[in-house]
């Protein structure tokens, strides 16, 4: 490794609007897009005068009237544990029904919206890394046995650059970088990985600390990331949003998430019907650290067999048990049926098989086996005996989570008879048939064991590669110098380094020791609004194929309640797939199994291994599993439950172990592993909730937190198969005797997306979905620090407001911080001709003040690269004439970048780059030192037909040391006919007119609408929510507080319309309104009132285009596609129907030759084929040569055809013969 | 009154904006800031005409009868006489907020004569907020003000909210008296339906409904100014067919809510006077039509 030299710290060196005075005075700026500029110069104006000091003093005058509010910075969360709703003191009572609400807040303050991810990939830092570690820590040399390098301690670093140095080292200071720097400069947000070893030196013994093998991004907001642990001011000096969840990565200046991926549990038996074949079988994908595989047990024709990829074919269960040492056929029939005699008799028939095959004893099974396994294993190896083979299969290929210790094959054998077992009841009776869309037998894979899976595979791959480096170098007789092996560590590191940045950005997780082969894991986060990067961070992407047209898995099932979110789902193919986590939804991480085993075994169970068949299945006996694993018996199954909950809820074991039992199967199972799906509850027993008012009291005046409520035991997580196993209350009212938990908050059942609509129950189910789809389309505020990005594209508004209408999700996830929309006066009624179909009515005053207003801003990036000949990309200052620039170098300065401020407009160059001629020659060009590189330039233009400004201009380096430069532009766009809005009730609509203000109909009072809506939007789609939105946010505006429209709670409605009976409107929200083009009254009461509409980022200036000529594909010579590209208007086939239909054979005829692609071709009338200038170069002849037109893709088919020797002749035929003789 | 003129910022000359907050849309807040002055100067201005697209040298100069030259230039600064551990940025900064009070006026030729004193140039309300600052940033800019109208861009529009309503008619068929009528009080705004008490005449009138009511109160109409129509009274039984709630159909309330360049009164004047234009205009065409 070369040694690293300390940089300059090359931040991102952001060029300020500044421009100073001289350079001022052409930006003019209108109010208005439309208006054109004005030459400053001609302007009659004064010289600037000083302000008179009278103006000076003024604002301290008035200052004072407006101090009272302080600008302390505060933890945003600090104001939703203030109990200000309902405008309640801290004096006020409590009532627990209608406060226990208050623990949301709180439960989101310690675990937050994305703590799955963050917490995830804390594990992973903390605890899995040096486990991965663990278990292969040793390389050893084949050639020097003496020889080994063992990894003793690794450790992430904190974050740093990747020309910082990475190892802990006398000079190692902390490094300054920040995620925002990352962003900017396009460098990965990554820390070093670190790890401590010792190895041999000659013959010494060395150790080594804080050795850096590689770089590991960093997740935003996790233990190891620069903005953990910081207050809103510390993120704000970072430059980082202190409202943006974190939980994602910084690869390459993008931001990448790593979607929670939804899979059917590991180390679980789980039984499954095919009718077709009719087959009953049990299924366990064994996952362990070393291997991952999939074993069966089938019951086909009556008769059970084992299935696995190691084995050549399906060998009976009975030849297998005796394999595992089950002697007896008595014993064999106990531990799978047990005493029952329909299992005893279903199973009896697999005996015949061992007999018919001869196999009487364990090492006739196991020879059996063992000439039936597949041998893929690399002949370097010694040559085994079939029962080697064998034994070796059964104890760590079949079923590899089960551990054989000390050649036990027991517990194998009794997990292989339990399965059995499941197989023989599923098989008698139907429903015991497990359900695999059932989302308890489903595990969420996070950020953390997808980077595990990879980090271990790239571990593994280096230490193999350090291994054979040092096994290379050992070889050597005679080294010049001592073998050092630190040296061979850091030559390595980059492919670690390398591995993680590539899988992270491209997404494609290809592990080839664990056969995985996954493309599409990260997204780049979405930031076209806030709630759309919080709904990226809560998305389940499921492991089914988008085309198989089965409706299982796509369906909302039961045991979603609460877990996932049933609105927020994408329409189409990948409709049900993807999903979206509820608001308090928790993902466990791994826990400790050992711990809880001993623990089961001090309750009381029996070890299972201990006891026969007879006693496994007797009357009243329940195993005990844990993880799936049959592990212990019971003979008081509820009081071992009821012991264990006990003993969970005092925080003995962790919080997150569950416990539930399944009377079907007689069996309690006891789950640690991770990935399963929990959320919190309150804890009711003897028809009382724990949490009573003076907890709440606490939990106001912050004497008590979330964590304190889960260690006092008033709250608990349940997992979905808990949660299944009890009976729990939404309402305290609903309380009964038997109830054992109660809902915290019922709306929590919703996510993050769905919950900001108001009232969403009462709106059709489908248009709640609708509008989980659109509000990631809002344009709003994206974040706080959303002026200081440098996004490829950007969408804000110019003033967003929060909703009038909010609900508790807006507040919990503080969308009315980072709001998206406006709260515009709507009135319900019909204007024109232009509102139908779903388009609005516009009000040309409220546009002019601001409505709908919006800006976009677009990056567009150059490298300046550095070629192997010495040679530089450079920028160069504007070319001048006539003293005076070019046109289209109008903008630049002497820097060769546009100015900041300035108008671009299409044609005009913001980057003036030049390549240098010779950058391909190779190192030629430095012999010839006296000759001037000559440039080619290779400017940057501004293409789109809008014009826009230049926003900023960033100037910066690359990790690689090249120039990195950055323009933004900026446009601020007003509504305009087209411009898509939409209410948040699915309810989108298209501009159809800007109605003058002095057009639009007005009220008693003189209000105007600021859009109109027609009608017809409401009856077939039933979103009776709107209306609510509309009539508790008038009232809301009446009474000066804001309506709350939380599912399943919110204003009501009576109370909304009682202030509005209190302020002389009418009850139903129904206005009086006078036409303002007739000035007469309108016929009818309109309903007026605000609605929150969102600005959607489909705009018409991104997407109106025409063409009447213009460039054409060079293949086809048809007209090129698309907007982009200037292309045309494709008359497509059905459009080709009609016409075909209506009969214009001349339009069609035009359109798809003479406008398209007309060629003039030669063909030989003799042999059918083309010609060329009036020649026929096969029939070596002129004669019957004749010219016609034909489409170009047309003739292009034919020679096409012709290459992969295919004939095909061009048959001429005159149409009208007659007229021939004429 | 979507035509009566009214002045505004309409051009800005961004010398210098490194603020938060956009050329663009700093130049759009600026636009809606209500200006006022001499009334007798702004009806002496003219207006001014802005190159078309087919004419683009046919806009007219700025001279001192179309605009108006006003200047913002404005810069933050630490406050050295802030108290330590402030937190208000008003006071640890000067000019961390500007206000419309910071834009100044500039005359140029007669304006001189037109604008002075009171009748200066200068924003209805100083308190508008423009923009926020912080320490080293600056605005500098030059707005130029031009006589526009309302139709054009609300900006120009003189009003703030100019309306009318027709005059309420509450008429109450039959009596409605006792605890209805004081429910039926609640209905409305207050005073406008009052309470009476029955004479002993109208209880004596056969088939006037007040039979054996004599002494109990009665529901009046007192004010129909001031309901809101807000219908409530037709949301209960006991008023069924009892009241029929109306309007006056030529008798017209107007509300002018002016920005603050001229009075209520005389703008309601003006807009009567450009109704008026547009009428003879009109007939005008009607006569040459005739011809």
């Amino acid at each position: 490794m070369p040694p690293r030299r300390r940089a300059p710290i090359s931040a991102a060196n952001l060029r300020s609007t500044q421009s100073g005075e001289a350079a001022a005075s052409s930006r003019p700026g209108t109010t208005d897009a439309s208006k054109r500029r004005r030459a400053s110069q001609s302007k009659p104006a004064p010289p600037p005068e000083e302000p008179t000091p009278v103006v000076e003093e003024q604002p301290q005058a008035s200052d004072e009237e407006h101090s009272h509010t302080s600008y302390r910075h505060r933890d945003p969360f600090d104001a939703l544990l203030e109990p200000f709703y309902y405008n309640k003191g801290l004096t006020d009572p409590i009532n627990t029904a209608k406060d226990k609400w208050n623990l949301l807040p709180a439960f989101l303050k310690v675990k937050g919206l994305v703590k799955q991810h963050i917490d995830s990939y804390n594990y992973l830092v903390e605890v899995q890394l040096k486990k991965i570690v663990e278990s292969s820590s040793t390389i050893r040399s084949d050639v020097d046995h003496n020889f080994y390098i063992k990894f003793t301690n690794i450790y992430l670093g904190f974050p740093r650059r990747a020309d910082e140095p990475q190892d802990v080292r006398a000079d190692f200071s902390e490094s300054t970088v920040a995620p925002h720097e990352c962003r900017l400069r396009d460098t990965t947000y990554a820390a070093p990985i670190q790890v401590d070893f010792e190895y041999v030196r000659g013959r010494q013994r060395v150790m080594r600390k804080g050795v850096a093998i590689g770089r590991m991004p960093v997740m935003l907001r996790s233990s190891k990331c620069a903005l953990a642990n910081k207050t809103p001011a510390e993120m704000s000096v970072l430059n980082e949003c202190p409202l943006d969840p974190g939980g994602y990565f910084i690869v390459n200046g993008t931001e990448k998430v790593i979607l929670v991926q939804e899979q059917l549990s590991k180390n679980r038996i789980i039984v499954e019907t095919d009718p077709k074949k009719e087959i009953v079988q049990a299924s366990v994908t064994s996952s362990s650290n070393e291997r991952k595989s999939k074993s069966y047990i089938v019951l086909k024709k009556d008769k059970l067999y084992v299935k696995h990829n190691v084995l050549s074919e399906d060998i009976p269960i009975v030849i297998l048990l005796k394999a595992m040492g089950i002697h007896t056929d008595k014993e064999m029939l106990l531990l799978v049926a047990g005493v029952d005699k329909v299992y005893q008799e279903d199973f009896a028939i697999n005996f015949e098989e061992a007999i018919k095959l001869g196999i009487y004893t364990q090492q006739q099974a196991l020879d059996w086996i063992g000439a039936r396994i597949k041998i893929n294993r690399k002949q370097s190896t010694y040559r085994r005996t079939h029962v080697q083979e064998a034994v070796e299969a059964i104890a760590s290929v079949i079923i590899s989570h089960i551990e054989v210790k000390n050649m036990d094959f027991r517990p194998k054998a009794i997990y292989v008879a339990h399965m059995a077992r499941r197989v023989l009841m599923a098989k008698n009776d139907a429903t015991l048939v497990d359900d695999r869309d059932y989302l308890g037998n489903k595990r969420l894979e996070l950020a953390g064991q997808l980077l595990a899976l990879l980090f271990e595979d790239l571990f593994k791959k280096f230490c193999f590669d350090i291994k054979m480096n040092i096994d290379k170098v050992l070889n050597k007789r005679n080294r010049a110098e001592a073998f050092d092996a630190y040296s061979v560590i850091t030559m390595h590191s980059n492919h670690i380094t390398q591995g993680m940045n590539r899988a992270i950005s491209t997404g494609n997780w290809s592990l080839k020791r664990f056969r995985m082969e996954r493309a599409g894991v990260t997204h780049v986060l979405s930031r076209l609004s806030y709630l759309a990067a919080l709904g990226m961070m809560t998305r389940i992407s499921s492991q089914f194929e988008k085309t198989r047209k089965v409706s299982g898995p796509r369906a909302l099932q039961p045991s979603n309640f609460g877990m996932l979110c049933p609105a927020d789902t994408p329409e189409g193919e990948a409709c049900g797939l993807v999903k979206n986590l509820a608001l308090m939804t928790h993902i466990t991480t791994n826990d400790e199994e050992g711990p809880i085993r001993n623990l089961i075994f001090m309750l009381g169970a029996e070890d299972i291994s201990t006891v026969g068949g007879k006693e496994l299945y007797g009357p009243g006996c329940y195993t005990i599993s844990i993880n799936g694993t049959p592990m212990a018996l019971t003979r008081r199954p509820k009081f071992f439950l009821n012991a264990f909950r006990r003993l969970r809820r005092m925080g003995r074991i962790s919080e997150f172990v569950s416990i539930y039992i399944n009377h079907h199967q007689r069996a309690v199972h006891v789950a640690t592993d991770d990935g399963r799906i929990c959320r919190p509850l309150v804890i009711v027993d003897n028809g009382k909730s724990r949490v009573k008012a003076h907890h709440l009291e606490k939990l106001r005046d912050g004497t008590m937190a979330f964590d304190d409520f889960l260690a006092q035991g008033l709250v608990e997580y349940l997992d979905v198969n808990e949660e299944n196993d009890s009976l729990i209350a939404i309402y305290e009212k609903d309380i009964t005797e038997t109830t054992t938990h109660l809902e915290i908050e019922p709306f929590t059942v919703l996510g993050a997306v769905a919950g900001l609509i108001p009232y969403p129950h009462h709106n059709q189910s489908p248009r709640n979905t609708y509008q989980c789809a659109m509000g990631k389309q809002a344009i709003g505020a994206i974040a706080s620090n959303q002026f200081l990005r440098i996004d490829s594209i950007l969408y804000l508004m110019v003033y967003p407001q929060k909703p009038m209408v909010k609900s508790r999700t807006i507040e919990l996830v503080k969308y009315d911080q980072l709001p998206a929309g406006q709260n515009a006066t709507v009135a319900v009624m019909s204007y024109s001709g232009y509102d139908i179909e779903d388009a609005l009515v516009l009000n040309k005053g409220s546009v002019d003040r601001g409505f709908g207003r919006c800006q976009v801003f677009k990056k567009y990036v150059t490298n300046l690269k550095s070629y192997s000949n010495g040679t530089k990309d450079r920028l160069s200052g504007p070319q001048y004439e006539n003293d005076a620039p070019i046109r289209k170098h109008a903008l630049l300065e002497s820097d060769g970048l546009a100015a900041v401020g300035e108008q671009v407009n299409a044609g005009e160059v913001y980057i003036n780059k030049s390549t240098p001629d010779q950058s391909m020659s190779s190192g030629f060009a430095s012999s010839d030192p006296g000759r001037p590189v000559s440039y080619m330039p290779t400017p940057m233009t501004y293409k789109l037909p809008d014009p826009a400004y230049i926003d900023k201009v960033m100037i910066s380096v690359t990790e690689n040391e090249n120039q990195l430069v950055k323009v933004l532009t900026r446009q601020t766009r007003r509504p305009e006919v087209g411009d898509k809005f939409s209410s948040r009730h699915g309810q989108k609509g298209v501009v159809g007119i800007i109605a003058d203000q002095a057009d639009m109909p007005f009220t008693d009072q003189g209000i105007n609408p600021d859009i109109i809506m027609n009608p017809h939007g409401f009856p077939s789609r039933m979103t009776v929510g709107k209306m609510l939105e509309l009539v508790a946010g008038k009232a809301g505006v009446l009474a000066g507080h804001h309506g709350y429209g939380t599912c399943f709670g919110g204003t009501p409605v009576q109370e909304a319309s009682q202030i509005l009976i209190d302020h002389g409107f009418s009850y139903g929200g129904k206005d009086y309104l006078t036409s303002g083009i007739t000035g007469e009254a309108l016929p009818f009461y309109v309903f007026t009132g605000p609605i929150y509409y969102q600005k959607l980022k489909h705009m018409v200036q991104d997407k109106m285009h025409s063409r009447a000529r213009g460039p054409r594909a060079i293949l086809t010579r048809q007209p090129t596609e698309g907007r982009s590209r200037d292309g045309g208007l494709r008359l497509g086939e059905m459009e080709r129907d009609c016409l075909i239909a209506y009969g214009t054979s001349q339009l069609l005829l035009e359109r798809l030759m003479i406008s398209s692609d007309r060629h003039e071709i030669d063909v030989c009338e003799q042999c059918g084929f083309m010609g060329y200038l009036n020649w026929c170069q096969r029939c070596k002849s002129s004669r019957s040569v004749v010219k016609m037109a034909i489409p170009y893709a047309a003739k292009l088919l034919i020679q096409e055809l012709m290459s992969m020797n295919v004939t095909a002749r061009l048959k001429l035929e005159d149409e009208f013969p007659e007229m021939k003789g004429r | 009154m979507a035509e009566v003129p009214s002045i505004a910022i309409e051009f800005v000359f961004v010398h210098n904006n490194t603020s938060v907050i956009q050329d663009e849309v700093l130049a759009q807040r600026l636009g809606l800031i209500p200006l006022k002055g001499s009334v007798e100067g702004i009806n002496w201005m003219r207006w001014f005409k802005k190159p078309t697209e087919d004419d683009p040298e046919g806009g007219s100069t700025p001279s001192d009868f179309n605009t108006i030259v006003l200047r913002l230039d404005v810069k933050c600064e630490k406050n050295p006489h802030a108290a330590a551990g402030e937190d208000d940025p008003r006071k640890l900064y000067k000019h961390a907020h500007v206000y419309a009070r910071d834009i100044t006026f500039h005359p140029v030729g007669r304006q001189e004569q037109f604008f002075v004193g009171d009748d200066a140039i200068q924003p209805v309300n100083p308190d508008i907020l423009i923009a926020k600052l912080r320490p080293g940033q600056k605005i500098d800019m030059e707005l130029h003000v031009i006589k526009g109208i309302g139709a054009d861009h609300a900006k120009f529009s003189p009003v703030a909210t100019a309306s009318y309503r027709l005059l309420p008619d509450i008429k109450i068929l039959r009596p409605i008296v006792g605890e209805d009528a004081r429910k039926f009080v609640k209905c409305f705004p207050a005073g406008v339906i009052g309470l009476e008490q029955v004479t002993r005449e109208e209880a004596s009138q056969k088939g006037s409904g007040y039979e054996g009511h004599e002494g109990e109160m009665k529901a009046v109409v007192r004010d129909a100014f001031k309901d809101t129509v807000s219908r409530e009274c037709l949301r209960h039984e006991e008023f069924q067919g009892k009241v029929k709630l109306g309007r006056v159909r030529d008798h017209f309330i107007f509300n002018v809510e002016s920005v603050g360049q001229a009075d209520s009164d005389v703008l309601f004047l003006e807009s009567v006077k450009v109704l008026k234009l547009k009428c003879a205009r009109w007939k005008r065409g009607l006569v040459d039509l005739a011809r």
